[in-house]
């Protein structure tokens, strides 16, 4: 909302206090001022002159020489380009010297060989949005009326000599979508009278309930209709502080008729229409839901269809506005209009809101309809633009009103005590100072029984509950007064939950092993939502998405981590390792919401030790996120438990992927990216694992309790083998674990080659193994008893044993 | 025989003294006073002498003998230390080439400034509660006194699943499933996490970021304890000296409502480019728990008040930090993520 300062303290007296000032105190009060715009800033030297002499330049198609009088014994000649410059208007003329918005200059200038003595201007090289330009002058210079004087300045002609607030309203204060409104709250700051407009005119003889019958079909939705009719009107310009105002206010002046309902609108904050009376035709106005599939055009031009909850005006017939929204083409206002039908109403928010929401149509009528407009103005909205426009377009005024009322106009009653006030504030403000507050507020109260018994003014719709008492005594009282405490309560453990304690851990060690962390877009297409899922559900989709690629939750979070890692490389770094913590999303899940699952997931690619000065640098293998997996697992208590096995998952390489398995469950997954994966995400060999981290996190551990340091020394053997390459290092080591007895301590692997030495489709694999006995020092004859029988057995599956 | 000796004696210091190495001077030590040396040979030569001759004789060999053996183990040891500090030297590295870097990663710079906001709240003994991000209308909307049609809808545009399910638009649903948890218990709680809302990606809006927001209620909570809560916070997020104002603002969840600027952290409040001049920063919205909500969260609210406050991570580490562009946080940058490694302070 813009407030002219101007217009402002036609209502309230703002004198003494400058407009900086006001703003803060109207932010620091409660509603945000967000830009005071001083609209003569940078204007000097702007005068009005008189267009005595227009002539085409012989040099130039475009451009026309004048002869202007500036308010000076002589003429000046000034070239002017506008296509509707013409002699005997009174323009705005920026004078040699004159400064105009971003600091633009204005000095003699010679133009294709004829002197400028200044220049004619246009409403936007004086700083006017071009959205509010009348459309008359939106592609040429402002033609002021025939009465301005020459060498007269023209900011104050044009409204310039004024301070705009540029209000940042919050939902709540739809009382202030009105210069009235505003006029109140800084009445209340500044402990100052308001001053209501004139709505006193008078009125023809002859009622206007001869002329127009008025039938509401949905009295909920309409429960109050006000139609007032003025008669010989004539159609034309608004004067020019109508207009000056309107501007300031960022509307775009049309016509006085129209101008007077816009005018009224932002004074009132109560919508108006205007309807032409012999194109209205039937002399009827009723009120009715939308037929289904009824069709109308709205004033903007565009045909429109109803649904049968969209409430209609029509004049009997057919539908002549949509109710609160949007006028219709049919009845508009035009040049030739002589009987106008004001409209003055209320309708239910709620289904204007709907409306307007359904038809993508939103004016300032709907903005405020649907915030509630005050009961008890829309009347005296309706008597105010009636005397304007008797008062600016000659019209006649026909006696009374035709209204329907069933609308309840009574204000909300709210009783607080001031002792509530004071311990919901944590504060001790005197009663004396509450009382002064209120009147301030103007808001009516008895106290009764040392309560605050208050009728809250109807144009306050945010006032129902004592709380918002509190707010409004605390706010004028000032916030700053309020003292600093804590809560007084019963004291309570805080603290993280074990499952974000171990979360915390797992972000740690990822980090501790050399991932970074990453945060990626939970929204991804749905043609990749679900790859690389460990486990697929249906999608869970919106209803309707900004994009294809942000348009359904996904299932891994993979495809964005490896998104992430490609951006990376492609920006020069090439050694890239990041992982994320976040939930994927299962359709299905429990009460219609999908299942949230917590993932963790891991994507590297690149060098991945070494890179220093020394060599040594080798890149990132499948054993080296699996090695990562296993660093995690033993994080989290679950070596051991934690297993793997092939697995194949699309997007992956066929031979370098595991799955990782919980207690025989695949929790999650390691491996290569396919070939194929990483052309298209242009990537080197990347490594990837993602896991239910949800799960993992959730398993429990076995309480950590110390096993004593061995007192005896353990005894080390190493056996080499060769075996097929298909054979597993797992099968192996099973095999190894059920012969060797209790005193196997630890299995390593500490060497496999599979190359050019080796015959063909076999491997050699080599392990060392620990022999330990907590209670004795072990004998060489029982260990190489145990190794014998581990050789016969590996032997008796097929391998060879070297020696 | 004595003379012959003498002789000996400077002759085997002075070949000490030239032996230029370790291995020249054992060569010193077996040519003098080796078996088959020339003092060896005196010694040998004894029984030839006079018995009355001997024992001076004897005297004055071991003497010699004792002398060259003493310059030759004191040269012998300076040798030595010689041919250590030569290996040394030899040894000696460039100290100024790099280090072998330590390969680690780090914390998001939001999970950073979430860290530290949950770890400040924990010490006053609040709890961090979670929920999900898939959101029925009832506890993102109703539940916080926005019903179906209410003008506050507006401020949030949201991503619908179905009519009644959406990505929840703020962290506040977690509030109202965590008061019918609580059942009616006096708690603390911040609440940390994603959100989302139909906003085009651009350098101030995104369509998912983060939020965390916290809420106390019990019995006679007033809004003093919130003043002073968020005074304690902000001192702590943002410095010792910071000041905070209240302005009144509206949440359709709380009344009244405030929000808070903290004193310009850049130029201490006297107005700079990030305070807009202006010598505050807006930080957080805040109030009172509206009656409705309690209400509905099964609370009474002739009994029980509460405070809640929401703030952004993101535009608390872009005001901390200097960072200009919400998207960097969404695109995973090494460059940018990387930077974000050191304690401060």
């Amino acid at each position: 909302m813009k407030i002219s300062l101007n217009w402002l303290s036609d209502y309230v007296d703002i004198e003494g206090v400058e407009p900086a000032e006001l703003a803060e105190k109207i932010t620091r009060s409660g509603i945000e001022v967000d830009a005071v715009d001083d609209r003569s800033k940078g204007l000097k030297n702007i005068v009005v002159g008189h267009v005595l002499e227009c002539n085409r330049h012989p040099q130039a198609d475009k451009l026309n020489i004048c002869r202007v009088d500036v308010g000076e014994e002589e003429p000046s000649q000034i070239i002017c380009g506008a296509p509707n410059v013409a002699a005997g208007q009174k323009v705005v003329v920026a004078r040699p010297g004159a400064r105009l918005p971003g600091g633009v200059k204005i000095k003699k200038a010679k133009l294709r060989g004829e002197e400028s003595h200044g220049m004619i201007c246009s409403l936007q090289e004086l700083g006017f949005d071009g959205k509010v330009v009348p459309k008359a002058y939106a592609s040429g210079i402002y033609v002021l009326p025939a009465d301005a004087r020459p060498g007269e300045d023209a900011l104050a002609l044009l409204g310039l000599d004024d301070t705009v607030l540029e209000l940042d309203l919050t939902p709540n204060r739809s009382d202030a979508l009105s210069m009235l409104g505003v006029a109140y709250e800084t009445a209340a700051i500044l402990s100052r009278d308001v001053k209501l407009p004139e709505t006193a005119h008078e009125e023809a003889a002859e009622p206007a309930s001869g002329h127009l019958s008025l039938r509401i079909d949905a009295p909920e939705a309409n429960p109050l209709y006000a139609a007032k009719i003025v008669r010989n009107v004539k159609v034309g310009e608004s004067p020019e502080w109508l207009k000056a105002r309107l501007m300031a206010a960022g509307v775009r002046p049309l016509n006085n008729i129209v101008d007077i309902t816009n005018y009224v609108l932002m004074e009132y904050g109560q919508p108006l229409h205007a309807f032409d009376y012999d194109r209205l035709g039937t002399g009827e106005i009723a009120v009715r839901h939308a037929a289904e599939g009824e069709v109308i055009q709205t004033l903007d031009g565009t045909e429109r269809k109803l649904e049968p909850h969209h409430l209609l005006i029509t004049n009997g017939r057919q539908p002549v506005a949509i109710a609160g929204v949007m006028g219709g083409a049919n009845s508009e206002v035009h040049d030739g209009t002589t009987t106008v039908v004001i409209e003055a109403a209320y309708f239910d928010p709620a289904s204007v809101r709907k409306t307007s929401r359904e038809l993508g149509l939103r004016s300032d009528a709907s903005t405020r309809f649907e915030k509630g407009v005050d009961t008890n103005r829309v009347i005296e909205a309706g008597e105010r633009a009636a005397a304007l426009m008797a008062d600016l377009a000659g019209g006649e005024v026909l006696s009374g009103t035709v209204l329907f009322d069933a609308l309840d106009k009574e204000p909300k009653r709210v009783t607080v005590s001031p002792d509530f006030i004071n311990e919901r504030l944590g504060m001790k403000i005197p009663f004396e100072e509450m009382e002064e507050i209120l009147d301030r507020l103007q808001f009516p109260y008895e106290a009764v029984n040392g309560q605050f018994v208050i009728d809250a003014p109807t144009r306050r719709v945010d006032i129902s509950i004592p709380e918002d008492i509190v707010e409004e005594i605390a706010r004028l009282y000032g916030y700053d007064e309020i003292p600093a405490t804590l809560p007084v309560m019963e004291s309570l453990p805080g603290g993280l939950t074990l499952y974000q304690k171990k979360r915390r851990s797992v972000r740690r060690y990822l980090e501790g092993a050399g991932l970074y962390q990453a945060i990626t877009y939970s929204l991804t297409s749905e043609q990749e939502s679900q790859q690389f899922a460990l486990e697929t559900a249906p999608v869970t989709r919106l209803l309707m998405p900004m994009s294809e690629e942000r348009s359904t939750l996904r299932q891994s979070l993979l495809p964005h981590l490896l998104e992430a890692v490609t951006y990376n490389t492609a920006r020069q770094t090439s050694s890239v390792a990041l992982y994320e913590v976040g939930s994927v999303f299962l359709g299905k899940g429990e009460d219609g919401l999908p299942a949230e699952v917590e993932h963790a997931a891991g994507a590297v690619t690149g060098e991945w030790t070494g890179g220093g000065w020394q060599g040594g640098q080798k890149p990132v293998d499948f054993y080296t996120v699996k090695g990562i997996v296993e660093g995690l697992a033993a994080e989290l208590g679950l070596s051991g438990k934690l297993t793997f096995r092939k697995g194949a998952m699309d997007g992956l390489h066929p031979g370098r992927t595991a799955d990782v398995l919980l207690d025989g469950e695949r929790v999650g997954i390691i491996g290569q990216l396919h070939p194929s994966e990483q052309k298209a995400r242009d990537l080197k060999d990347t490594i990837v694992f993602e896991l239910n981290l949800e799960r993992l996190l959730k398993e429990k551990t076995e309480p950590l309790l110390y096993t004593p340091v061995p007192k005896f020394p353990s005894i080390s053997r190493d056996i080499a083998l060769v075996v097929p390459k298909a054979i597993q290092a797992a099968t192996l080591q099973t095999t190894i674990r059920a012969n060797a007895g209790n005193m196997l301590k630890d299995i390593r692997v500490f060497d496999v080659y599979e190359g050019d030495r080796m015959e063909e489709g076999l491997k050699s694999i080599a392990f060392s193994l620990t022999y330990l006995d907590p209670e004795r020092t072990l004998t060489d004859e029982e260990v190489s008893e145990a190794h014998c029988r581990i050789v016969a057995a590996l032997e008796e599956e097929g391998a060879q044993v070297r020696n | 025989m004595e003379q012959q000796l003498q002789q000996l004696k400077e002759e085997a210091l002075e070949a000490i003294a030239s032996a230029a190495d370790v291995k020249s001077l054992n060569g010193v030590r077996v040519k003098y006073l080796g078996k088959k040396g020339p003092i060896t040979d005196l010694l040998k030569g004894m029984g030839k002498l006079p018995a009355e001759e001997r024992p001076k004789m004897g005297a004055l060999v071991n003497e010699v003998r004792g002398e060259v053996t003493a310059e030759l183990e004191s040269r012998m040891a300076a040798l030595e230390e010689e041919a250590v500090a030569r290996k040394l030297d030899a040894e000696s590295i460039d100290v100024t080439l790099p280090g072998t870097p330590v390969k680690t990663g780090n914390h998001h710079p939001l999970t950073r400034i979430i860290e530290e906001i949950e770890d400040f709240f924990i010490s006053m003994g609040y709890e961090v509660a979670e929920g999900p991000e898939v959101e029925k209308d009832y506890y993102n909307f109703e539940a916080l006194n926005l019903p179906k049609g209410h003008p506050a809808r507006d401020m949030q545009d949201s991503f619908y699943i179905t009519e009644d399910i959406l990505l929840r638009t703020h962290t506040s649903p977690v509030q109202a499933r965590t008061m019918e948890i609580k059942k009616g218990k006096p708690f603390k709680i911040i609440c940390p996490g994603k959100v989302y809302r139909r906003d085009n990606d651009d350098a101030t809006h995104s369509h998912q970021f983060t939020q965390i927001e916290g809420l106390v209620v019990g019995e006679d909570i007033r809004m003093s304890d919130l003043k002073g809560t968020l005074d304690r916070f902000a001192k702590k997020m943002f410095g010792e000296e910071r000041e905070i104002r209240l302005r009144p603002s509206y949440f359709p969840f709380t009344e009244p409502s405030v929000e808070m600027d903290i004193s310009c952290f850049k130029c201490g409040g006297s107005g700079c480019n990030v305070c807009k001049k202006t010598g505050w920063i807006e930080i957080l919205g805040a109030g009172m728990v509206h009656p409705n909500v309690l209400r509905m969260g099964g609370y009474d609210p002739d009994v029980h008040s509460g405070f809640a406050f929401g703030m952004g991570p993101e535009r608390i580490a872009m005001l901390k930090y200097g960072i200009e562009d919400i998207r960097h946080f969404y695109t995973d940058d090494l460059r940018f993520i990387g930077q974000f490694r050191r304690t401060e302070g």
